[in-house]
């Protein structure tokens, strides 16, 4: 039924629908709303689950862990900094083939202190071996959680799905929430073959000597590359089921003929789209949306990309001292392939800066210039620096490799 | 499309009122979307959120930066620099405010109600987004308010609800319907 929702409070909903068993949390600004809601739905007796308050994000993965390895569907959620102090269950959780759901409501990372919107803190984990699934909108926020739950239990490795801070998380739209029925018809209910059970004793998470790490690694990487199918079959059996589509790995919208194609992650697609129809007069850009970053849908971007001339990477992190993270995995992508789009790199939006339709003309622009831009910040205002930052376009250029 | 500005204070239900307006255009069919002005969540701080309302579907998610309309839950707000900032010529502020709209001083199409007195007579404390919302849908004639009062019935029950639409009512009575009615066609043709 459709509704006006906030996001926070749709993806609660979501998780309900889905009947995790236990629920572990630490609360952090912009992920709060999200469970606060659960935990008032479990307190309202309307969601039948060990809801656990700890007391660190550490504590929430490692509750979230424990309960899965024992046999529970389960779920936590974080942003920021709490995804950091996350990070060594992260990589507990995928190294050991534990499903679950992390929702990471995507913020900035300190310091700077800053509570808005960037995606430094899922890209920070994104070697962890994790799934990650970054959201449109609030409709697919909640069409991607519960495809998670069935994602998570068909690979055996845990998914984190990413939704933008207040871009996402803080805002109230119409969401068609699913019913109970059309859940339970999408996924089955949980079970881990792999369970502990006392009556059948069994060790997880044990030294690994050289003999046996490499193959360990080995076997992860395939299965997360093998995800690919099964996050393209969750879409697709959710479409027949709800009417509603995410994408799959990666979604193309635009014109076949186009010329310039901008990539991006998140809900920033969808002012990039409304701004494409209100600037008619600029070139018509194929816009390419990562819904998939792990798995990296190298093949599929391959695909998306035939045909153009360029391409404009416009992301929300950087690693400083290199490039755009997305921006240098897409470069890698197209290595090599016969008549591959030039790729200019961009960060935008950076800390909840807001993004603006004129970005829209903004990255038209770079994708017809005639310098290549390896990477820079494309909405910094260095007028607010000293001199001595402000790391003039010559030196900054000098620093990328500018191939001009 | 309309555009609307809310500013308030952290408390004063600055974000609830933006969700109401937009729960109201969306239950009505309208598609709309409600969100936060990126500031600090504090107790008494200026704050802002923004509500866009169109008939058609819309995608877009950066701030609204020229807006229709704006309220102004509390009237000292006014003195803060940025407040009328980016406003469209000709659009409207609504102030919650005793005063006579020519006393303050703001240039513009700028009308008043004394909105905290309102609530506190029917709700007993002075949360004023029930009569401005109701006096902004009058006003502009964005939304029938009947769609504002059944967004009230979905986040709102018992004596709380109750006094709320009385409130809504009360307010009715004392605005110029239809003042911004043009403004208001200009923004969503």
């Amino acid at each position: 039924m459709r509704q006006a929702l906030e996001g926070s409070q749709a993806i609660a909903r979501a998780v309900a629908l889905c009947r995790p068993n236990v629920v572990s949390a630490y609360p952090i600004t912009p992920q709060t709303h999200i469970v606060e809601n659960i935990a008032k739905l479990v307190a309202d007796g309307e969601l039948k689950c060990e809801y656990v308050s700890v007391e660190s994000e550490h504590s929430a993965a490692s509750v979230a862990l424990g309960a899965a390895a024992a046999g529970a569907r389960a779920y936590t959620a974080s942003a920021s900094q709490g995804i950091l102090l996350m990070c060594e269950v992260l990589y507990d959780i995928a190294g050991l083939r534990i499903p679950m759901v992390l929702t990471c409501a995507n913020r900035a990372v300190s310091a700077p202190l800053s509570i808005w919107n960037d995606h430094q803190d899922s890209m920070a984990v994104r070697d962890a071996g994790w799934i990650q699934l970054f959201c449109a909108d609030n409709q697919e926020a909640v069409d991607t959680t519960i495809q998670a739950f069935r994602i998570t239990q068909d690979t055996d490795l845990p998914v984190m799905v990413c939704v933008d801070g207040f871009t996402l998380t803080h805002t109230l739209e119409p969401i068609d929430l699913p019913t109970q029925d059309q859940v339970d018809d999408f996924l089955p209910p949980f079970v881990f073959a792999r369970a502990l059970d006392p009556r059948k004793p069994l060790s997880i998470g044990t030294l690994a000597t050289p003999e046996w790490f490499t193959e360990a690694r080995h076997s992860h990487h395939g299965a997360v590359l093998a995800a690919s199918d099964a996050i393209v079959a969750a879409d697709r059996d959710w479409q027949q089921l709800s009417g509603r589509g995410c994408g799959g790995l990666l979604q193309v919208d635009g014109p076949e003929d186009a010329r310039i194609g901008i990539l991006c992650m998140g809900s920033v697609v969808g002012t990039l789209q409304d701004a494409r129809e209100a600037m008619p007069a600029l070139p018509s850009a194929r816009i390419i949306r990562l819904r998939s970053f792990r798995p990296f849908p190298a093949q599929a971007l391959r695909e998306a990309c035939s045909g153009l001339d360029q391409v404009v990477v416009l992301e929300r992190a950087l690693s400083p001292g290199a490039t755009g993270i997305v921006g240098a995995e897409v470069r890698a992508a197209l290595y090599g392939v016969a008549n591959a789009p030039r790729v200019q790199n961009v960060a935008a939006g950076l800390g909840g800066r807001d993004m603006p339709l004129t970005l829209y003309a903004q990255l038209i622009e770079l994708a017809q210039a005639a310098a290549t831009t390896d990477f820079a910040i494309l909405d910094v205002e260095l007028d607010k620096l000293p001199a001595e930052d402000r790391y003039p376009e010559a030196a900054v250029a000098a620093v990328s490799g500018d191939r001009s | 499309m309309i555009e609307v500005r809310i500013h308030g204070r952290g408390g004063q239900g600055n974000v609830v009122a933006a969700y109401l307006l937009a729960t109201a255009a969306i239950n009505h069919g309208d598609h709309a979307l409600a969100f936060p002005a990126f500031g600090a969540e504090r107790r008494g701080a200026p704050v802002a959120a923004f509500v866009r309302m169109a008939k058609q579907p819309f995608r877009r998610r950066d701030q609204v930066a020229h807006p229709d309309f704006l309220i102004v839950q509390d009237e000292a707000l006014l003195h803060v620099p940025g407040i009328l900032a980016g406003l469209k010529p000709g659009g409207g502020v609504l102030v919650n405010s005793r005063r006579a709209a020519s006393e303050l001083g703001v240039e513009g199409t700028v009308q008043t109600l004394p909105a905290s007195e309102l609530a506190v007579e029917h709700l007993g404390r002075p949360m004023p987004n029930a009569p401005l919302l109701a006096a902004f849908l009058l006003l502009s004639g964005a939304l029938p308010i009947d769609a504002l009062k059944q967004a009230y019935s979905e986040r709102f029950k018992g004596a709380t609800l109750d006094a709320n639409l009385k409130l809504i009512d009360a307010t009715a009575a004392m605005v110029e319907a239809g003042a911004w009615q043009e403004t208001a066609d200009a923004a969503s043709a």
